[in-house]
């Protein structure tokens, strides 16, 4: 008896992002409403920081919401069925249940049901995580169309009185549909992780403790210095890396979407990478705040829906945090 | 070949100077970088990097914020050259 030869996916040669949508906190929250209890000022925080505002969500206002919103948009402007969307990534570290995943509840709420759906915990890396695995998927022939969200509610996990990271943090949700495309649209990605600074960016305590009364609610922190020295310099090496691995120069991008972690960040990294004045840097940090895994494809939205970039242009995306994780990659605007 | 602490100390000032802005004659070695220079974590930590890429060294992040006045920086870079 001859054994049959097994059926294997066939592979898609490209993909590419079709779309972006965006969602927002409903509340503009002033630095002047939370300088108090950390004993600073407007001006401090926008020195420091770049922040004039930040978006926050109000309690009626869940990262399902703002998840779902950014679907939706995603999904009308990339023009596909959701009964289409092969798989449902949601990069996520603030979905309070332990399970299950926020993936699922969001692949039925927008119709993508029965799609394999599932979380990515991978911080401010998050998004380019999902974008990574979405065109693994795609080439693959895993799945013809891959929703991929980073979305936060960060604001259910500060701290008012902590000097280290609260006072940046904003809530949001990005979204991207993955696709087949005739020509090559997502680089590969150079992404990676080191535990050896597991502590840098971290949570105050773990749950277990909380139930235990040894901690207060755990809420987010971080060691400034060595994460400022690693988000510049290190991820300068990243994303003159994802350039290399792209086979593109500097002057050949369009734009710049860092994680949207800390403006002076922001600043030094487009310096150390000597980017022509012709490359927009993405901002969106100033008006959103920090929104982890959902700021890369909140900045993209805003720039592409002002108007400052076009679409076909070349993107390099880099997130960057907890874990250490990172994640770049160059993509063609959608 | 290793820097005298006259070169470090020129050298460190020149970095402050690129980074902040403060006339290079003000970095002196019984200044301290928060309270006399007004240099910010984040200015510190650039200062750091380039300093370490200017004299051959490694300064640990652990070991920066010990480094309270310019002669501490001056001192600990000095004597990390071997």
């Amino acid at each position: 008896m001859t054994q049959p030869v097994l059926n294997q996916y066939d592979v898609v040669k490209y993909s590419r992002i079709y779309s972006l949508g965006a969602a927002r906190g409903d509340l503009t929250v002033t630095n002047d409403e939370i300088a108090g209890p950390i004993d600073s000022s407007d001006e401090w925080i926008r020195q420091r920081t770049g922040i004039i505002t930040r978006k926050r969500a109000s309690v009626d206002r869940s990262l399902m919401d703002m998840a779902v919103e950014a679907s939706n948009e995603a999904i009308k402007k990339a023009g596909i069925d959701p009964a289409e969307i092969g798989a449902v990534i949601f990069s996520t570290i603030t979905h309070p249940f332990q399970t299950p995943s926020a993936a699922t509840l969001l692949a039925e709420k927008i119709g993508a049901n029965p799609a394999p759906a599932y979380d990515v915990s991978a911080a401010c890396a998050g998004y380019c995580y999902g974008i990574a695995q979405a065109d693994a998927l795609v080439r693959s022939g895993m799945a013809k169309y891959v929703l991929v969200v980073g979305g936060e509610k960060l604001s259910d996990f500060i701290e008012p009185t902590d000097r280290s990271i609260s006072f940046l943090l904003g809530d949001g949700a990005g979204a991207a549909i993955v696709g087949p495309s005739d020509f090559p649209g997502i680089s590969p990605t150079v992404w990676g992780s080191d535990g050896s600074h597991w502590d840098a960016v971290s949570m105050t305590g773990s749950l277990i403790d909380f139930r235990d009364g040894k901690t207060t609610w755990p809420t987010l922190k971080q060691e400034g210095q060595t994460v400022f020295r690693w988000a510049v310099w290190e991820m300068a090496k990243t994303a003159k890396k994802a350039l290399e691995v792209a086979g593109v120069q500097a002057e050949d991008l369009t734009a710049l979407v860092t994680h949207q972690a800390n403006i002076r960040i922001i600043d030094e990294l487009a310096k150390q990478l000597k980017l022509p004045e012709s490359v927009v840097i993405a901002r969106d940090i100033v008006t959103s705040g920090n929104t982890s895994a959902a700021s890369i494809p909140l900045a993209m939205h805003a720039l592409l829906e002002s108007g400052e970039v076009k679409s076909g242009g070349l993107a390099l995306q880099i997130g960057f945090g907890a874990g250490l994780a990172f994640g770049a990659q160059v993509v063609v605007l959608p | 070949m290793a820097f005298s602490q006259d070169e470090v100390l020129a050298g460190l000032a020149e970095i402050v100077n690129d980074e902040t802005g403060i006339a290079t004659a003000s970095v002196q070695l019984d200044k301290s970088f928060t309270d006399d220079l007004d240099i910010d974590s984040i200015s510190m930590m650039t200062i750091v990097v380039n300093a370490e890429d200017k004299f051959g060294v490694k300064i640990p992040d652990e070991e920066v914020k010990n480094l309270i006045t310019v002669g501490d920086a001056v001192s600990f870079i000095v004597s990390a050259q071997g």
